[in-house]
């Protein structure tokens, strides 16, 4: 893995209120990998999700694809899925308007072109969401939203995902699916950073995991051994690194 | 029929229909965003231009365009910076606003609160030919901003954060919603009243909402609602004596009701297609805390 990394951070610090929540982290996700920020409840993975898409203010260097993200202007490059729990808003919106929304910038004023409604069908199709197209997004169950709201990051076609736990609240058929979906997006050499409380379905794919406590890297290299307790809300995802930790490679290693 | 020979009636039904069309426009996108009553804080602010406007003896209309949207605008800017202490300071800002028309109007030559009544809950046999162009302008300008860009519209009221990330000028477009709600306040003013516009706005939305699956589909049925109840109140007040204004949101409300009543058979019918839908055995799912909203700040 060569070349200037998609993302890199560099003794990044950001505070919430006066709370100092990361404090000095150093990361960088190359071209193709799948990184998986771990820990706690609490240790700053989805704060640094935030940092790397300009959401919360912080101290440091942060750059995507070798810009410095103070100057950074190429978002149709980003696909980003925010921690939510639902896709819907205060007015009825069927899955295609809200996926639509994530198709804005590829388009010149708003206007969409064939290309732009094709996209979006086809981001449906990778989700397994087609035949729900039509559909109000409240009608929808957790793990449907999750895909609407995979699929509206994966509509502008990025090269770079970047999601803050895609997997919460999601039933393990949905994960399936959303693991399948991500399965093809890395074969296509997307580079992937994601929260996950754990590793679940997404294991096979994952290349890296960096664990994070009290807003710092604790742990950066193979991931975790999964095993049955991982799920629990609040667990760390600390493990001594033994001989029996096998080294895992993902799909592009 | 015989009230469209009438220039007054004319004017009136013209301004209604400008009414009835922009304000659902812009209320969809505020009932998106949960800021329903942001239409009725405005509301406030603009008593301040309409005094001033008394005052300085110009068109109360514009000086009530200009002095609402500064409002909207300083609205806008406590939302980003006041996170805290935001709703206090917005509270100052509405009851500031409408002291300050009471007391400006006052102060005019030959003002009294008389001259206010007809602000605070419309006029529309008094909208003269003057009114009718500002309206017209206003409204066009609205329709403009709601049609032509509501795609980026709908974007940031569905979901700021994501939004920011597609790299939308955010700032910019939540500054132009504030700006065109503060505008279509002016234009209602002179029908339904200050007091009653922020209804215009919210009611036909959520009566739409009712039958509504998509954004576009909410978008249609509520100004179709909107321009119906603001004709429909308008022609009313001609034959019997009652305002226009209170009968307008009155209309509105028993559209908002009979079509919530209309809605419930409908909805367990959707409920049981798309459960017919589902396969049978389907694993049941995690709990959802029923809290979190889309636009929570989001823990670490």
């Amino acid at each position: 893995m060569t070349g200037e990394p998609v993302i890199s951070l560099r003794g990044v610090t950001a505070e919430l209120g006066s709370r100092p929540v990361l404090r000095g982290i150093d990361l960088a996700v190359h071209r193709g990998e799948v990184v998986a920020l771990l820990g706690a409840n609490g240790s700053g993975k989805s704060t640094a999700i935030r940092t790397i898409v300009g959401q919360v203010p912080a101290g440091g260097d942060i750059a995507l694809f070798g810009t410095p993200r103070r100057t950074f202007r190429d978002w149709s490059r980003v696909g980003y899925v925010p921690q939510r729990t639902t896709a819907a808003g205060g007015v009825p919106a069927t899955v295609t308007e809200v996926v639509s929304a994530g198709r804005l910038s590829r388009t010149r004023f708003g206007l969409f072109r064939k290309a732009d409604h094709a996209a979006v069908r086809h981001a449906l199709d990778l989700v397994g969401m087609a035949d729900r197209a039509r559909d109000n997004v409240e009608a929808l169950s957790g793990g449907q939203h999750q895909r609407v709201l995979i699929a509206r990051a994966l509509v502008a076609e990025p090269e770079l995902l970047i999601m803050d736990e895609p997997m919460a609240g999601v039933d393990l058929a949905s994960q399936e699916i959303l693991a399948g979906t991500l399965r093809e997006q890395v074969r296509q050499g997307t580079t992937v950073l994601l929260v996950l409380h754990e590793l679940g379905p997404l294991e096979p794919l994952i290349d890296r995991a960096v664990v994070l406590r009290d807003g710092c890297v604790l742990h950066d290299g193979p991931p975790p051994r999964a095993v049955g307790q991982h799920a629990l809300p609040g667990h760390d995802h600390v493990h001594p690194h033994d001989r029996h930790t096998p080294l895992r490679t993902g799909l592009l290693s | 029929m015989d009230f469209l020979n009438f220039a007054f009636m004319q004017r009136a039904l013209l301004a209604a229909v400008l009414v009835g069309i922009t304000a659902p426009a812009v209320g969809i996108y505020l009932v998106q965003r949960r800021q329903a009553l942001m239409g009725d804080g405005i509301g406030h602010v603009a008593m301040t231009g309409v005094g001033l406007g008394f005052l300085l003896s110009t068109s109360p209309v514009w000086m009530a365009t200009a002095v609402s949207v500064l409002g909207a605008v300083v609205m806008e800017l406590i939302r980003w910076y006041g996170r805290t202490r935001g709703d206090i300071a917005l509270a100052m800002l509405f009851y500031g606003g409408m002291a300050g028309g009471v007391m400006l109007i006052n102060l005019a030559p030959g003002g009294s609160n008389a001259n206010l009544m007809s602000y605070l809950f419309g006029s529309l046999s008094t909208v003269s030919e003057s009114d009718v162009t500002a309206i017209c302008l206003l409204a066009a300008f609205v329709l403009a901003v709601t049609l032509g860009l509501r795609r980026q519209l709908f974007a940031v009221s569905q979901d700021e954060e994501f939004a920011r990330v597609t790299g939308l000028p955010v700032r910019a477009l939540n500054l132009l919603t504030a700006v065109t709600a503060a505008v279509t306040v002016t234009v209602a003013m002179r029908v339904v009243g200050l007091l009653l516009v922020s209804a215009l706005m919210v009611v036909p939305v959520a009566a739409a909402q009712q039958l509504s699956r998509s954004f576009a589909a909410t978008f249609v049925i509520a100004v179709a609602i909107g321009v119906t109840v603001t004709v429909g109140g308008t022609i009313t007040s001609y034959y019997r004596y009652v305002p226009p204004g209170a009968t307008i949101v009155l209309l509105a409300i028993a559209a908002f009701v009979a079509l919530s009543l209309l809605a419930a058979p409908l909805a367990r019918r959707r409920a049981r297609a798309a459960a017919a839908r589902q396969p049978a055995g389907d694993p049941a799912e995690c709990a959802i805390p029923a809290t979190r909203g889309a636009a929570d700040e989001v823990g670490v």
